[in-house]
């Protein structure tokens, strides 16, 4: 699994009604203007459903980065 | 885990009633454009019909009743038992069946209590009314079940008001030799304060603090009188433990998905209920949604969404569906039966 594809992912999901260019591998996504708790809930369903990962609500609370999310989904999937 | 398969019980009729009033999301002033069209997309939740000040489940549940009773040319002098099914009954005490029993003019030899139960609600229910059906003493019952839920939702909170719509519905249930039900129930209290009303009960009785509106983030702002939701919570709990849940039923009964008409789920959100779909492998043409028009109706959106959406079907054929309720508790279960030509109403509205 590429991290770009995962990045390229979350970009196409929200990128209908935000700007998500500038999004990178490294930026807070809860620091993103449009971010929101059900932002959150589409990213859990989406790991969900492309890598066949379900988040903890606690590990997606503390995970922050496009970056942090790639690496606890791999850690998951061993 | 609760497997129970209960002989000699039949739904004959399902009824639904709605407050006429109708809140559309896109009003909704604390989201904003971007928020509200989210919302919509994610949780396929367009509108919800709402109570007035002074109608409450018990109203909404006994037009769906009498009109049901009606249509199936019931005596009511024959109705053994009532179970009423809420999380919004009349009065702290007496149980709200005991005064539905009176004003339905059913006889004092039947039986009525209430269970207090939510989003599992349709299925704990219809598992407790089969049960007591089936050992052949009573025949004929009626399961009440429903939500008045906006009572407790704050309007300046966004991430429960939005969700949530009222509904009453009655179910009518008879002995019949050749039809069971089989069920698969569980429960975790481990998880009660991920759907919780805080004040109120006896643990935390209301104070004049209970009506303090506190802001607890960006557009969301409750008293501990209202319902309080953990989405993320909730999201895990409902993907993670209903797919097995109903794997088990279907190894049980020795069914496959296909075997089903419809799998009807508990009307929570489609971002969720589209999810465990998936990982059951349903098809969408399997599973109905009412949310768009209904919303969230709490333990009334099974038979609410049977009647919005399937009463064509189960009216004139008989339809092996699998039922599915999820949520507050936590409490979750699942039951298979056969809907054969039923008396089911077009959604009532009050």
């Amino acid at each position: 699994m590429e991290i770009e594809v995962f990045l390229g992912k979350i970009k196409a999901e929200f990128n209908e009604d935000y700007d998500t260019g500038d999004l990178g591998l490294d930026d807070n996504i809860k620091n993103m203007e449009w971010w929101s708790s059900m932002h959150a809930l589409v990213i859990i369903a989406l790991i969900d459903t492309e890598y066949d990962v379900m988040l903890e609500p606690s590990q997606m609370k503390s995970a922050n980065t496009v970056r942090e999310l790639f690496t606890l989904i791999n850690n998951i999937k061993g | 885990m609760a497997l129970m398969d209960i002989r000699n019980w039949k739904i004959s009729g399902i009824a639904a009633a709605v407050p006429r009033n109708v809140i559309e999301n896109s009003d909704y002033s604390v989201l904003s454009a971007l928020e509200k069209k989210l919302l919509i997309k994610t949780t396929g939740i367009e509108r919800k019909h709402v109570a007035e000040k002074n109608q409450t489940t018990s109203d909404l549940c006994e037009v769906a009743a009498n009109k049901l009773l009606d249509r199936l040319s019931w005596n009511r002098e024959d109705i053994d038992l009532i179970v009423f099914v809420s999380q919004s009954p009349d009065y702290y005490l007496p149980a709200t069946a005991i005064i539905l029993q009176n004003k339905l003019n059913l006889s004092s030899n039947c039986l009525a209590f209430d269970v207090g139960l939510g989003c599992s609600g349709y299925v704990y229910g219809l598992s407790i009314v089969a049960s007591m059906i089936s050992a052949g003493h009573l025949k004929k019952a009626l399961l009440l079940v429903g939500d008045v839920s906006s009572s407790t939702v704050s309007l300046f909170d966004k991430s429960t008001y939005p969700l949530f719509g009222d509904a009453g519905t009655a179910t009518a249930i008879e002995f019949s030799e050749n039809s069971s039900g089989q069920f698969n129930m569980m429960s975790d209290g481990g998880g009660f304060e991920t759907i919780i009303i805080r004040d109120g009960g006896i643990r935390n009785k209301v104070s004049k603090e209970s009506f303090d509106l506190k802001e607890i983030g960006e557009g969301i702002s409750r008293r501990d009188l209202d319902l309080e939701l953990d989405g993320l919570e909730v999201y895990s709990f409902s993907v993670s433990k209903v797919p097995p849940l109903i794997k088990v039923l279907l190894k049980e009964t020795n069914t496959m998905p296909e075997d089903y008409h419809y799998f009807v789920m508990h009307q929570a959100n489609r971002l969720m209920n589209e999810t465990i779909r998936k990982k059951l492998k349903f098809t969408k043409e399997q599973s109905p949604y009412s949310l768009k028009d209904y919303g969230n109706t709490s333990s009334a959106s099974i038979p609410l969404t049977i009647c919005s959406e399937l009463s064509g079907k189960v009216e004139t054929e008989n339809q092996k569906v699998l039922l599915c309720g999820f949520g507050v508790g936590l409490s979750w279960g699942a039951v298979t039966l056969n809907l054969d030509k039923i008396t089911c109403l077009p959604i009532i509205e009050v």
